[in-house]
């Protein structure tokens, strides 16, 4: 078994300079692989201050970590040759947030795709560069002809995202790192976007970490899912069991806050209990300033995850009975995405 | 069964540009309760932000109200002089903004921002009167006493969302319009600012127009949806039967592409792109994307009719 990419004990500070002696700890001691040689999603779930986009731009290597490392196949992306570090920059792809913000006004959109084509000299000639980006932008549901030779301004929030995720198809790669890809966009072609990016995982065998604050479409695109909260992760695991049967008291909060469209499922119980305890700025679990059951142990030290299910653990001392795990072992108890998935059985079907 | 507060009929907002007039709302006709609360559903450029502007009369152009009138209780806001309808607003009809970040005075503390608007509407209150005041609003949105001395930025997203409540609600408006007051909060915020919201709504016996792009936030807060396509209206219902049986395709096939907590790949996309709104098709604005579409989808807009007891929508399906 291969790992593809590993975070290991990474710890991100910011702030604490010389005069500052404010620091703010974004992610803490938090460990995360993805083996190589199954494709698999795995959503990164939390809300704004959670450490989310420090995750992304750490496993990118635009942020060093203050401690721990980051390996690519193996080896320190603080530490790679020339040659390797390219490898990785084309293995490893992410498409952003913003559909807006990662264009150039003023060049057309075929730049963002025929810029990765010259660099990495994916084709030879203009005729096969032009088949490899059409075939990618038919990929994603787009229509080449409608879409080459334009300018951003004139394709919708939608078409300008497909065109990012058609880029990063582009270059083959093994991973795809999609920080927030779909929550600028409207709910009809939400459901297409990640339609697309599911097809890349079962049909081009392309791993994706997809990190989010929408827990609704963590749960419908992936396998296993990682709650992070204020930096550290509250629970990790099959994401059906997280989602049906959550266990860490912040996860738990977090879904029963989602409004859901349905006409059964109210957002009934008026929400937070007071908190137990008064916990501001303790050493310990970070939630136990809102937190409904804690107690004076929560406070002490940071809870280690304990291991409560075959494919689940939560960092949470409601469950020290359980064993616990190391966070470097957290993704060996990751469920297995099934083998030989079709697109029919995943459900969602790409529409054109 | 209790009378309308306030009553759109065939309203019009038409923004003029070089490139013709695009139509934001076109014709949409509906009515208020008193109590009741409201939700508008619509993608992004479906014109629910500016039906709800329009509303309170304040379209920026090259924007216009082409037509139509807007019934508050028994006054027609469209006959009024600017300085009636900017006496009305606040007072009886109220906006919550969308993004509270930006719509708060950064460099004036939240007491004196709460003053203004008091004072702006003829409000003579002596100090300590007006201290009071200030105390109670900020206490019926649950928020502390000293928040009225602090400064917009020392306040959390979830904090500012309340005090632009709370200035809502400063004058006891019998309608409140709340334009996507909380799409940049945290799930868990956002259900606390909306119970909120809910709560003074009561106390004040107001009706609320939630504008939201939101399908699950607006489904859980509001009676009745009603669903913007296109500048259109092109349902209204009760909420509970807009999950059920829903009527138009549009609303069947928007309801469809949201992602389900309860069961896997339970949701998919709806084909092709909301249509330029200067650039309208013929006949029903859904037509090209609508899989139920017909000869007659082309050529004629449907009207909104009452397909069920109070549901109304507008597709040549429906009877």
């Amino acid at each position: 078994m291969t790992t593809l990419l590993e975070a290991r004990h990474v710890t991100k500070v910011f702030g604490g300079g010389l005069f500052d002696r404010n620091t703010t700890v974004a992610l803490e001691d938090f460990s995360l692989a993805i083996e190589g040689d199954r494709p698999s999603i795995t959503a990164v779930v939390g809300e704004s201050g959670s450490g989310k986009t420090t995750l992304a731009r750490l496993l990118l290597g635009l942020a060093t970590p203050s401690r721990g490392q980051v390996f690519y196949q193996g080896q320190d992306l603080r530490a790679m040759s020339q040659a390797d570090w390219r490898a990785y920059r084309r293995d490893v792809q992410v498409i952003f947030q913003d559909p807006y913000e990662v264009y150039n006004p003023f060049y057309r959109v075929d730049h963002v795709l025929t810029t990765p084509v010259a660099k990495f000299k994916l084709a030879v000639t203009k005729a096969d560069a032009r088949a490899l980006i059409e075939d990618a932008l038919k990929a994603v549901g787009l229509r080449p002809e409608e879409t080459l030779g334009r300018f951003p301004h004139q394709l919708s929030g939608g078409q300008r995202q497909r065109v990012m995720v058609a880029r990063a198809l582009l270059l083959r790669p093994r991973l795809i790192l999609a920080d927030e890809p779909v929550s600028m966009v409207d709910a009809s072609l939400r459901a297409t976007i990640l339609a697309s990016l599911r097809t890349m995982t079962l049909e081009r065998g392309i791993s994706i970490i997809y990190i989010t604050h929408d827990l609704a479409t963590a749960y419908q695109i992936s396998e296993n899912i990682v709650v992070l909260y204020r930096g550290s992760v509250a629970e990790a695991g099959d994401v059906e069991l997280i989602v049906k049967r959550p266990r860490h008291p912040y996860t738990q909060l977090l879904i029963s806050s989602i409004p859901m469209a349905s006409a059964e499922r109210s957002w009934t119980s008026e929400t937070v209990a007071a908190p137990a305890l008064q916990a501001a700025g303790n050493a310990g679990c970070k939630f136990a300033d809102r937190c409904p059951s804690a107690t004076s142990p929560c406070l002490q030290a940071v809870p280690p995850l304990f291991r409560t299910d075959r494919h689940r653990a939560v960092s949470c001392y409601l469950y020290q009975g359980a064993p616990a795990l190391p966070t470097e072992e957290m993704v060996k108890i990751f469920a297995e995405p099934a083998k030989g998935a079709c697109v029919s059985a995943s459900g969602i079907p790409m529409t054109p | 069964m209790k009378a309308d507060v306030l009553r759109v009929q065939g309203l019009q907002v038409y923004y003029h540009t070089a490139l013709g007039a695009v139509k934001a709302a076109d014709n949409i006709s509906f009515g208020l309760k008193a109590e009741e609360r409201l939700g508008l559903a619509g993608e992004s450029g479906s014109g629910k932000s500016t039906l709800a502007l329009a509303i309170l009369r304040m379209i920026k152009p090259p924007g216009r109200i082409e037509g139509g009138e807007i019934w508050l209780d028994d006054c027609n806001l469209m006959t009024l002089s600017e300085e009636e309808i900017r006496q009305h607003r606040l007072a009886r009809i109220a906006m919550i903004p969308q993004g509270s970040m930006n719509s708060l005075n950064p460099v004036i503390r939240i007491r004196a921002q709460i003053a203004d608007a008091l004072k702006d509407h003829g409000l003579r209150l002596s100090k300590p009167q007006l201290a009071a005041r200030v105390r109670d609003l900020l206490q019926s949105v649950g928020l502390r006493p000293e928040v009225a001395d602090m400064y917009p930025h020392e306040l959390s997203g979830g904090m500012k969302q309340r005090a632009c409540i709370a200035i809502a609600i400063s004058l006891r408006p019998k309608v409140i319009i709340a334009d996507e007051p909380t799409s940049a909060l945290d799930v868990v915020v956002q259900k606390q600012v909306m119970e909120t919201l809910a709560r003074v709504q009561k106390d004040l016996g107001a009706s609320v127009i939630l504008v939201g792009h939101d399908m699950g936030l607006v489904a859980q807060f509001v009676d009745r949806l009603g669903v913007m396509y296109a500048g259109k209206l092109v349902e209204v219902s009760p909420v509970r039967d807009i999950f059920t049986k829903p009527l138009h395709p549009y609303t069947q096939m928007l309801i469809a592409s949201l992602p389900s907590l309860e069961q896997k790949g339970t949701f998919r996309g709806i084909p092709g792109l909301p249509p330029l709104l200067r650039d309208l098709p013929p006949g029903c604005a859904f037509h090209p994307r609508c899989p139920h579409a017909f000869d007659r989808c082309q050529e004629e807009e449907p009207l909104p009719g009452e397909a069920r007891p109070d549901a109304w929508a507008a597709c040549h399906l429906l009877p």
